[in-house]
């Protein structure tokens, strides 16, 4: 005999089912199975209703990708998933879920090499990435449409309309404490560091600020607002990118710490080779 | 009438004895330019820091003319465009005008900056000098003190300069001096405020400040260098052991004219130096700095080289608290060991060392001779730890520029820091120490056995054996007696009969080598007949 119980008959799914019950004579079993229909669809209409309603909270079981995302799932299935999991949702101890971190988090580690990972250590280097643009944009698609999450604003100059001095101001308050003075970057605890700014280009730092990669903060839009951050790149690209140093070589941009070793390694040994020339003279 | 006949060459004669007949300064002019003065390399680098230290007033004297030191806030609106509408202290204001605005300003600046360091560098490494060499002993101890007093007061003069400028790194650097001094155990309230007028940052400090690094502090180092000079000028300067040079006389050169002419050339070249890094090697970009805002510290915030060791000794503290149970309870924080504590032995025990080691060795004597430094290898070897101590604290200071630039943890090289800080100068003393006694040891074996030769000879039985050239005249044992008197024993064969190099010159031979005697029993030796070449053929 059929289990009217819906977890009797795992093999086929409820249609059939359906199906099954409006052959047989109404009884019992009939009202129970009706009972069960209209629980079924009053809960479906709630629930209906409520994404309906809600769009944003939608958890869909098997969201219909786009084709861009399709293709950048397949990307995803041969190089993340063995650190990232299946449907991107993490291994435990290799690498973190990455629903809802959206496509600008995914931009930035896969435009400047730092994703696919060589090696488990205190922080992602940058490289050479190893996909191209097209190919960062279907990853970005396939984990946006994922689970949504930040992205970046379209085109390549976020910094058009930025005010390099609010930026500077800016930049000294929220950036320079890890990154120093002249974007050259500094260390952190452990082995971890925040790296050089001057090569990134505006939607690498956009997307920076935005998802606040590895163990930089999340500059979100309450934080520092989307026009206030193209200040701040249009700072770092007019002002420290570009090595216009008016006072000749820069010496790294280090501050009083390469000054010690030039005046030791310069001022001294020359005065020093000085010295030799002019005693040896007699 | 007849014209008198103008003789240009009794000139300066005449004039010279119009000038002696009013003011009779011919007898002490007489020993003055003739004072002697010895010839070593390494007596110049003293000169360094005089020469550096002249440069500075020049360049300082030019900054004052457009340097405002007031924190009154203003709006800067000059050619810097990233920090147009800023707003910002009138000091800060001033420097980027001095660096954007002023024609020369920014040259200048950079030159007094380098300036600075290259002063500080070169005091470090005179006193060096003057340590390894023993040149501090009996008479010249007060000397020592006042040499080493220079170099605090340059501190202080570097320290005041930093802070002028009032942008970000030079307020940070206040800000850890206001910590330092509020570290100091019932009195360091009453001294931070009584600095800066109450609380951290106020608004006279940049005044006190300016005054302090224009007035005071140049007056006290122009004071201390004239003392140091004067006492160089009234005990004699020291000189190496060597032939003819005794304790008690000087031999070199006199002062006028080649001594006077080399110092003007020196001065000439460290002018020309400094002027070149503050050229072409951008120094203290304050404009990248910002205004100083209390709550704007950058990575990497350092201060100049000479006072990176206390940094560094306070990276290294570990965060002990004393807590004293007084009344509601009193703490003496760890910043005050690392910052207060240290520089405080560092200032005492090598003002007094003259006296330490004169007491140790129990040596009441006059010493004008200088001491090898492998002669004395236990100074040598504290030396050498010192400097170890010294560079560990200073590489320490920096840190996170190291620790990012090379790729190393900083936690790492915070415990790197701390372990070595204790075994590093133990090790340096002990290997120092061991390499003086084999340079001692090597120069007796070659006054004893003589100059290695290159030369290899094999002796019946088949062993071989190097010639040595003895330097003297040898006993039956083919050992001479020579005594070593403290000065370079030549080591190879080109170096016999002269102790300079055979070939004089720095760049290139500034005399030719005598042509090597031809032996009058040989005949001349006839050049080789040109070759001709065998052809197969007729000649063209």
């Amino acid at each position: 005999m059929t289990s009217d119980t819906p977890g009797g008959d795992r093999s086929r799914g409820l249609l059939s089912r359906l199906r099954r019950a409006r052959s047989r004579p109404r009884g019992k079993a009939r009202r129970r199975l009706g009972a069960a229909v209209r629980l079924l669809a009053a809960l479906t209409l709630a629930g209906g209703a409520y994404t309906v309603f809600a769009p944003g909270l939608s958890a869909q079981d098997t969201p219909q990708l786009t084709s861009a995302a399709q293709e950048g799932k397949a990307l995803f299935d041969t190089s993340c998933v063995s650190c990232h999991g299946r449907n991107a949702q993490g291994v435990e101890g290799r690498g973190p879920s990455l629903i809802g971190v959206g496509a600008a988090s995914v931009e930035f580690q896969v435009s400047t090499g730092r994703m696919p990972l060589t090696r488990q250590e205190a922080q992602a280097e940058e490289k050479p990435p190893v996909f191209n643009a097209d190919q960062t944009t279907q990853l970005s698609q396939y984990v946006q449409e994922l689970g949504g999450g930040p992205q970046l604003p379209e085109g390549d100059n976020l910094h058009r309309d930025g005010d390099v001095a609010e930026g500077g101001r800016l930049f000294r308050i929220n950036c320079s404490s890890c990154h120093t003075f002249g974007g050259g970057g500094g260390a952190l605890s452990s082995g971890k560091f925040a790296p050089d700014i001057k090569s990134a280009d505006d939607r690498q730092i956009y997307a920076a600020m935005l998802t606040g990669p590895q163990n930089m903060p999340v500059f979100g839009d309450n934080q520092l607002r989307p026009e206030q951050k193209a200040d701040i790149i249009a700072y770092v690209q007019q002002t420290l990118a570009e090595d216009r140093d008016p006072g000749g070589f820069n010496l790294g941009r280090l501050g009083p710490a390469t000054e010690g070793v030039a005046i030791f390694l310069v001022g001294i040994v020359a005065l020093v080779f000085a010295a030799l020339w002019i005693a040896g003279k007699s | 009438m007849k014209r008198r006949r103008f003789d240009l060459a009794a000139v300066p004669g005449k004039a010279a004895r119009e000038v002696d007949d009013r003011l009779q300064v011919n007898t002490p002019l007489r020993s003055l330019l003739n004072k002697v003065f010895p010839d070593h390399w390494s007596f110049l680098l003293g000169e360094i820091a005089l020469f550096s230290f002249i440069v500075l007033l020049l360049t300082g004297v030019y900054l004052t003319l457009f340097f405002e030191p007031s924190l009154r806030e203003v709006t800067y609106d000059g050619s810097y465009r990233p920090l147009q509408g800023t707003h910002m202290s009138a000091a800060y204001a001033t420097s980027l005008d001095i660096s954007f605005d002023i024609r020369g300003g920014l040259v200048m600046r950079q030159m007094h900056h380098w300036a600075a360091l290259l002063f500080m560098a070169s005091i470090i490494v005179h006193m060096m000098r003057i340590f390894f060499t023993g040149a501090f002993r009996k008479p010249r101890e007060i000397n020592w003190m006042i040499g080493y007093l220079l170099f605090w007061v340059g501190f202080l003069a570097g320290f005041t300069g930093y802070s002028l400028p009032d942008d970000g790194l030079s307020g940070t650097g206040l800000r850890i001096a206001s910590g330092i001094m509020l570290s100091i155990p019932v009195i360091g309230t009453w001294v931070t405020s009584a600095i800066f007028a109450g609380e951290f940052p106020g608004e006279i400090i940049i005044s006190r400040f300016f005054i302090a690094h224009v007035l005071l502090i140049p007056a006290l180092l122009v004071g201390l260098i004239s003392a140091h000079l004067g006492l160089v000028f009234k005990q004699k300067h020291t000189q190496w052991p060597g032939p003819g040079r005794t304790n008690s006389n000087v031999v070199g050169e006199r002062m006028f004219p080649r001594y006077a002419l080399k110092q003007g050339g020196f001065f000439m070249i460290v002018f020309g130096v400094i002027a070149l890094l503050g050229g072409l090697v951008q120094i203290n970009p304050i404009w990248l700095f910002g205004p100083y805002e209390a709550g704007v510290v950058s990575a990497a915030s350092q201060p100049d080289w000479y006072v990176m060791f206390l940094d560094g000794s306070t990276r290294l503290m570990p965060p002990w608290e004393i807590n004293i149970p007084i009344g509601d309870g009193y703490v003496i924080p760890p910043l005050f060991w690392p910052t207060v504590v240290l520089p405080g032995i560092l200032t005492m025990v090598p003002l007094f060392y003259p006296f330490i080691e004169a007491r140790l060795n129990k040596d009441r004597e006059i010493h004008n001779l200088l001491q090898r430094p492998r002669d004395v290898p236990g100074r040598t070897a504290l030396g050498v730890m010192a400097v170890s101590f010294w560079l560990v604290l200073t590489l320490s200071g920096a840190n996170d520029v190291i620790a990012d630039k090379f790729f190393i943890s900083l936690n790492a090289m915070t415990w790197a820091g701390r372990i070595g800080l204790i075994i590093v100068p133990p090790i340096a003393y002990y290997v120092t120490y061991r390499i003086c006694l084999g340079l001692q040891q090597h120069d007796r074996e070659v006054l004893a056995h003589g100059v290695e030769t290159g030369i290899i000879r094999r002796l019946p039985n088949g062993q071989f054996v190097e010639v040595h050239q003895p330097l003297g005249r040898t006993d039956e044992h083919g050992h001479s007696e020579l005594e070593y008197v403290g000065w370079v024993v030549p080591k190879k064969m080109n170096r016999l009969g002269a102790l300079g190099p055979a070939i004089r010159g720095f760049f290139y031979p500034i005399e030719k080598p005598a042509e090597a005697p031809v032996s009058p029993g040989h005949p001349p030796v006839e050049p080789r007949p040109e070759r001709q070449e065998i052809s197969s053929g007729d000649r063209r």
